[in-house]
């Protein structure tokens, strides 16, 4: 089909909108699917820090620090992919042993978190391989708005050229990939940004009731961009968007860019200050 | 005597020798010395037969065993493709032969008038009887009253009647035969002479579409397998368009020339017409396998069959294909990525949750297969504005036990030991009781208070308290989830 004279200008002149949106707030808007620009985190912060926010069509790490940090590594991928994936399907590929060792994913949990749970695809693998495969599958199809792989430990399989391949696959469907490694320890890989996150304390609710999501996590590498910040981040699931925790309560400085982030004093301090 | 080894089954020399089925194990080695005895093995000499029945799949889809040592073959409609009945049985036993076994045959136009005619009849093992149509009752004439498969009672009493052949009874009035010998034997003799046809009910339900590729010379590629694939889902596809529906459930059986029958099923979210899809998923299916299509000395027919379709309205391409694929394409791409992982990994590893009507927790929620077609599913109930999860994302099913310190009778934990690790609690919300369901669970199952902690180190947990202090000696505490 040629186009139109008017279309193309109407095109040309969508394109120079999003060039000009991408200068100016450091975000595409959602309108363009096949165009995979960048998803912020919402809160002001990291966000300056990371340039706008996370390119979309690549590979992120995120990694709990132990088994016991699983679920906080799990929400924090699932918070990033609720960014990245606006409403599109969202794909979860789980290895089974990390069912067994903390927990099944739970679906009144999913909608308390902010996914509705019917646009998830739950797949359930048997050994760190078939996630692989599965990833790589999930990971060329760009009606997805993001695919999460959980892996727990540190599979041998899962070396710089298969996160290499997934990233590939990523860059060339637009997809957000988000690898969730529970209990594992960093190793060379092509994933744009690493993340390690801990459970922070939450500001409390009436009657010290805890509080919202909230997060500890440090960017432990980013290809194009600082590292080695820790931000405290709540998940605000109403609104889908991270809301800096130091920020509400005012008591938590800041880490240095470029300092290794020393979370166990400052959770203290946090604690002190809020408990 | 009891307890004696007794001899079942016979080869032919055996029998020559005088040997009969019902001696004596000592007998038969004092008549024979030298005789070969193996155990009987029933179980495996009814999964041989099972074997040989997938393998007569290939002359028809309309198998049915007839126990304990017989095939009921329904090849109405299928001669034509062997040279007519003839050159089927001739097949037939060609087959049976080569995998060295000694078979007899009959071809008749009742299953039961076949049955007796291959069992009782003249049957010469090199040649199929064959009864031609209408004779049925004529051919059965000589046969002895045990053709009728009766039992030995009626058997005996009819043999003391001096009712030998089934000539004799056929020519008596049915009813002083039913009153005397019970109602089972003119029916049995109404089927026997061809005067009511009782069709077979096959191991496996015929598909309503079948095509196949026989090969006069094995293939044993993979590629030429998946290649001969296409061509008969292309053909599948075109049958399928006709009838103006899609498959859901697609099954490739390969025949292996010495008889082993590999069967490969893929299954589709929605169904399909796809050939290019079809492929893909049967190709991602054969990479799956547990244990690889091995050739041996190489396939010589592919089947595929169709065993459920769905309506499916014929679709139009339309000049605007490109606009659809950026606005509706994106439910048909995800499906297509369903059907290809259930392919993969099997499709109780690709899932959905579907919600349930229920209070209690463990129940709240199911995973369903994604290509199940979603029931009529309950809406999710939309969290509260503002407040904090109230239920975890990861549960544990079943709970883990904890130990716990609370203040009694209903405070929140003050400490609690996980996994061997002790966990302080700096926050708490609860309890939230939620009694199980009376009407499933056994009686005197306590009911539960949930609390919400979080401990000092910032994480989460879902913990509840079975029973209560006070109506219960030491009420245990169990972590059922854990918040992020």
């Amino acid at each position: 089909m040629r186009a139109t004279p008017e279309k193309a200008t109407r095109e040309t002149l969508a394109a120079l909108r999003g060039a000009i949106a991408r200068l100016g707030a450091g975000v595409v808007p959602d309108a363009g699917r096949k165009v995979a620009g960048t998803f912020s985190l919402g809160a002001a912060a990291p966000d300056e820090i990371l340039g706008g926010g996370l390119p979309r069509a690549a590979l992120h790490e995120v990694f709990s620090a132990g088994s016991a940090d699983a679920p906080a590594a799990a929400g924090f991928g699932l918070a990033l992919a609720l960014r990245a994936a606006g409403d599109r399907p969202i794909v979860w590929i789980r290895q089974e042993f990390v069912d067994i060792e903390t927990g099944g994913l739970y679906a009144p949990g999913l909608v308390a978190f902010g996914l509705d749970p019917d646009r998830l695809i739950l797949v359930s693998a048997p050994d760190p391989q078939a996630a692989l495969r599965a990833a790589g599958e999930a990971a060329r199809c760009p009606a997805l708005g993001a695919v999460l792989i959980e892996l727990f430990g540190a599979p041998k399989i899962l070396d710089l050229t298969a996160s290499r391949r997934l990233s590939l696959a990523a860059a060339a469907s637009g997809l957000a990939l988000f690898a969730i490694r529970v209990a594992g320890e960093p190793t060379p890989s092509a994933a744009m940004t690493r993340w390690r996150v801990t459970g922070a304390a939450s500001a409390a609710l009436a009657a010290n009731a805890p509080g919202h999501p909230t997060f500890a996590a440090t960017l432990l590498r980013h290809r194009a961009g600082p590292a080695g910040r820790t931000w405290f981040l709540e998940w605000n699931r109403d609104r889908h968007v991270f809301v800096e925790r130091a920020s509400l309560s005012g008591a938590v400085a800041a880490v240095p860019v470029g300092r290794p982030a020393a979370p166990a004093e400052f959770r203290r301090t946090d604690f002190r200050r809020t408990g | 005597m009891k307890g004696a080894a007794r001899l079942v089954a016979l080869d032919r020399r055996a029998r020559d020798l005088g040997l009969a089925p019902g001696l004596t194990l000592a007998d038969a080695r004092a008549r024979v010395p030298e005789l070969l005895a193996v155990a009987a093995d029933p179980a495996a000499d009814t999964g041989l037969l099972e074997r040989l029945a997938d393998d007569c799949e290939r002359f028809t889809p309309l198998v049915a065993l007839d126990l304990p040592a017989g095939l009921v073959l329904d090849i109405t409609g299928c001669t034509h493709l062997f040279g007519g009945e003839a050159g089927l049985a001739a097949a037939l036993r060609a087959r049976l032969e080569r995998a060295g076994l000694t078979a007899r045959a009959a071809i008749a136009g009742t299953p039961e008038a076949a049955r007796a005619a291959a069992r009782f009849g003249r049957a010469r093992t090199d040649r199929a009887a064959i009864v031609p149509p209408g004779a049925e009752a004529a051919a059965a004439r000589p046969l002895p009253v045990a053709a009728l498969g009766l039992s030995d009672e009626v058997a005996v009493a009819l043999s003391r009647a001096g009712l030998k052949t089934v000539g004799d009874l056929a020519d008596r009035p049915s009813r002083p035969l039913a009153a005397r010998f019970g109602e089972e034997l003119p029916r049995r003799l109404a089927r026997l002479v061809g005067a009511e046809d009782v069709r077979i009910t096959p191991r496996r339900e015929p598909a309503p579409v079948i095509v196949e590729e026989r090969f006069a010379e094995p293939i044993g590629r993979a590629e030429d397998i998946e290649a001969t694939l296409a061509v008969l889902a292309g053909r599948t596809v075109a049958i399928l368009e006709a009838r103006g529906e899609g498959g859901r459930l697609f099954e490739a059986s390969v025949y292996r020339t010495d008889g082993a029958v590999f069967r490969i099923a893929v299954e589709t979210g929605r169904p399909s017409r796809d050939v290019a899809a079809l492929v893909r998923l049967f190709r991602e299916r054969i990479a799956a396998l547990d244990d690889p299509l091995d050739p041996g000395f190489g396939f010589d027919l592919v089947r595929l069959a169709v065993p459920r379709a769905e309506p499916l309205a014929a679709t139009q391409e339309s000049l605007a294909a490109g606009v659809a694929e950026r606005e509706g394409g994106g439910a048909e791409a995800v499906a297509d990525l369903v059907d290809r992982l259930a392919a993969r990994l099997g499709r109780d590893r690709v899932l959905r949750f579907a919600a349930r009507d229920s209070h209690d927790p463990d129940r709240a929620a199911r995973l369903a297969p994604a290509l199940d077609k979603p029931a009529a599913t309950l809406a999710w109930s939309a969290p509260d504005p503002d407040e904090p999860p109230g239920r975890p994302l990861q549960l544990f099913d079943p709970p883990q036990l904890i130990e716990a310190l609370a203040e009694v009778p209903d405070g929140p934990p003050l400490r609690f030991r996980w996994r061997r690790v002790l966990h302080e609690v700096a926050r708490a919300e609860g309890p939230e009781r939620i009694a199980p369901e009376w009407w499933r669970a056994p009686a005197g199952t306590p009911a539960r208070d949930y609390y919400r902690l979080e401990d000092r180190d910032g994480r989460r947990f879902w913990v509840y308290r079975a029973g209560s202090y006070g109506e219960d000696a030491r009420p245990r505490w169990y972590l059922h989830g854990l918040f992020p």
